[in-house]
């Protein structure tokens, strides 16, 4: 593996990391003086952003400068406008925002200031998930640090642009992470995502235009003003640039966030920064991107870790979060906790995933109690069939019915075994494990 | 009833930050659970209703949608253990069966003294640090059923 020219993480290692004297001292909010002193205009940064190809970092790989060049033109609407970081990170075993929010909260912040002031946005709100006090309390300091000396607020460093960050916490509802679940959750209603279209750009936050950017996307911002777009897209493939932060957890020696450049292979994050499988054991599978992408037998391992390769092995880049699995793990009993998790998180306004993640549920968890029947493989994937591409308002059904068939695909044959014996052999005593979660109430 | 004016005066600061005041009903119910004996009540969720010009039958509807906010009374401390897949490859589930025979606690209700609630939660956003729990506000990661006793025996 080539060597890592860190950005992402540079700073956090620093002690006092969250301050602003510290980011300041580091190069911290030269971005922001550089686009209003000298000034940019405003689609100067959004050109800079399409021409570096970035593209979001929250799971569905969207182009950013594509996505921000779909907000109107101010001149011809006169709606306020708003851009919504999504800091609801929620999807299993993704854990790099946190590392951002609670290590680098200003580099954050920076961001959202140049990120807004392309968008002509004079509201930023920071949807964070309710869990992640430490996030909110180091990115509240930081913007109160950084009103103070003039960074946020009225005219801003004495320019003609003005922005208010608030902060916004969720309640620990996954769906709130899909960006119009977002919005509804915003305006402080049950996050029931919304159809689209309208697209948020054209009908968002308060049927304004809207632009929702995950928190990593966003952070990358102020270094591409800085360095330029062919510094950035030196660094990755050809159709996934920059750096991206991985984290892999699970099976593994050594589970932790780690700053790569795509284009380094799964196997290397695995050998080279977690230290191998655990135990000195064999790979049996992994998901590459989060627990809604699909899971891939120990033979895709070599699989370049860019959005590209990714779907052309048969999964998803997602939000690079890599859940390692040892040859002792139960595929039936990964698959029962993986869909008890969309059962619970299904918002219910759709039949098709309000029946369907719990119906798929259910058939894995009989599995793994050996009360499985042969024609259960099937039912699975039909009814993963009936769930997903784009059948329902939001993708939560596709992210239920992706692992599901992929899991079928890769280990029907254990899964088989189960149902043959009686019992999932590989199963750890989760008996305890919950036919419905608790009433949370 | 009414809601202390400690909270309403942090409530009419809030709403400023919106063009529409109702956005501020999720933070609201935030700042009621915690600072109202850490559950939301039928009182408080009306109070909350009149203060922001709602029915109390919407104020429920949001708060019922979040797993977050608590509609019962709870135990003195909340423990909270992430069951989703990290944590769950790592001894979730062992984890949870020690949490619940040290508390005195069944998962999802109380433990006899009143001191201890426990249930299970999804993705926490600690999977590298698997596995985890919660306790009334603060994670505690990479965690063994030894260190989650020793953790859980010095709560007050
Ligand atoms: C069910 C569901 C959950 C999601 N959760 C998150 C999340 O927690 N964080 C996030 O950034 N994006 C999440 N997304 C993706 C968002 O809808 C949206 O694509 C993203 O925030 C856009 O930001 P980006 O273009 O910068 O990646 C989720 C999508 C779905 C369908
Ligand atoms: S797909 Fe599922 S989560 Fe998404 S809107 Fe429909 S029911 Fe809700
Ligand atoms: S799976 Fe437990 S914190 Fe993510």
């Amino acid at each position: 593996m080539k060597r890592v020219d860190r950005y992402l993480l540079a700073r956090v290692d620093l002690p006092d990391s969250h301050t602003l004297a510290v980011y300041r001292a580091h190069g911290g909010y030269q971005a922001l003086e550089q686009v209003l002193r000298k000034p940019w205009k405003p689609e100067q940064v959004t050109q800079v952003v399409k021409d570096s190809a970035l593209r979001g970092r929250g799971g569905a790989g969207f182009l950013t400068g594509l996505k921000w060049s779909f907000m109107p033109d101010p001149a011809k609407d006169p709606r306020p406008r708003y851009l919504a970081i999504n800091a609801d990170e929620s999807e299993p075993g993704t854990c790099k925002d946190r590392v951002l929010m609670e290590r680098d909260p200003h580099g954050l912040i920076e961001g959202c200031l140049v990120s807004a002031y392309a968008m002509r946005a004079s509201t930023v709100y920071i949807y964070v998930r309710g869990e992640y006090r430490v996030s909110y309390a180091r990115l509240q300091a930081a913007i109160d640090e950084a009103r103070e000396a003039g960074l946020v607020g009225r005219r801003i460093l004495g320019s003609d642009f003005s922005c208010e960050i608030w902060m916004h916490p969720g309640a620990g509802a996954y769906i709130c992470g899909e960006e119009t679940g977002l919005m509804e959750s915003l305006e402080g209603k049950r996050g029931h995502p919304r159809p689209k279209p309208p697209f948020p750009a054209a009908s968002g936050l308060w049927r304004s235009p809207t632009t929702v950017n995950n928190v990593e996307t966003i952070f990358n911002v102020p270094f591409l003003v800085l360095r330029g777009a062919d510094w950035f897209k030196a660094l990755g493939t050809k159709g996934s640039t920059g750096n991206f932060l991985c984290g892999i957890s699970g099976h593994v020696e050594r589970p932790g966030v780690y700053e790569l450049p795509f284009g380094v292979t799964a196997r290397e994050i695995l050998e080279q920064c977690a230290g191998g499988v655990w135990k000195g054991r064999r790979l049996k599978a992994f998901f590459p991107g989060g627990s809604s992408t699909g899971l891939l037998p120990a033979s895709s391992v070599d699989v370049v870790m860019d959005h590209d390769s990714v779907k052309a092995a048969g999964s998803m880049f997602g939000t690079a979060a890599m859940i390692v699995l040892d040859e002792t793990a139960s595929i039936a009993q990964l698959m029962e906790v993986t869909l008890r998790f969309y059962d619970h998180e299904s918002c219910g306004q759709c039949s098709q995933c309000r029946e369907g993640t719990e119906w798929l549920h259910q058939i894995f968890r009989r599995i793994v109690r050996g009360q499985g029947r042969m024609q259960d493989l099937d039912l699975l994937v039909s009814l993963a069939n009936g769930m997903a591409p784009a059948k329902t308002i939001c993708a939560l059904a596709d992210a239920a019915a992706i692992p599901t068939l992929s899991a079928v695909k890769h280990f029907r044959a254990e899964l088989e075994q189960c149902v043959r014996l009686g019992r999932d052999p590989l199963a750890t005593a989760t008996a305890q494990s919950p036919e419905h979660h608790e009433a949370h109430a | 009833m009414a809601l202390p004016q400690t909270i309403t005066s942090e409530l009419d600061a809030l709403v400023t930050h919106y063009p529409d005041r109702r956005a501020a009903l999720i933070p609201a119910l935030h700042r009621c659970q915690e600072q109202l004996g850490g559950w939301l009540s039928p009182q408080t969720l009306e109070d909350l209703a009149a203060y922001f010009g709602l029915e109390p039958v919407e104020v429920f509807g949001v708060a019922f949608f979040y797993p977050m906010f608590r509609l019962r009374p709870r135990g003195r401390h909340l423990v909270s253990v992430c069951h989703n897949v990290s944590c769950s490859l790592r001894g979730a589930e062992q984890l949870l069966e020690h949490v619940c025979k040290v508390t005195g606690a069944p998962v999802g209700g109380t433990s006899p003294d009143g001191r201890f609630s426990v249930v299970r939660v999804e993705c926490q956003g600690a999977c590298a640090n698997a596995p985890m729990l919660d306790l009334d506000g603060t994670f505690h990661e990479d965690l063994d059923p030894e260190r989650a006793e020793r953790i859980l025996r010095s709560a007050p």
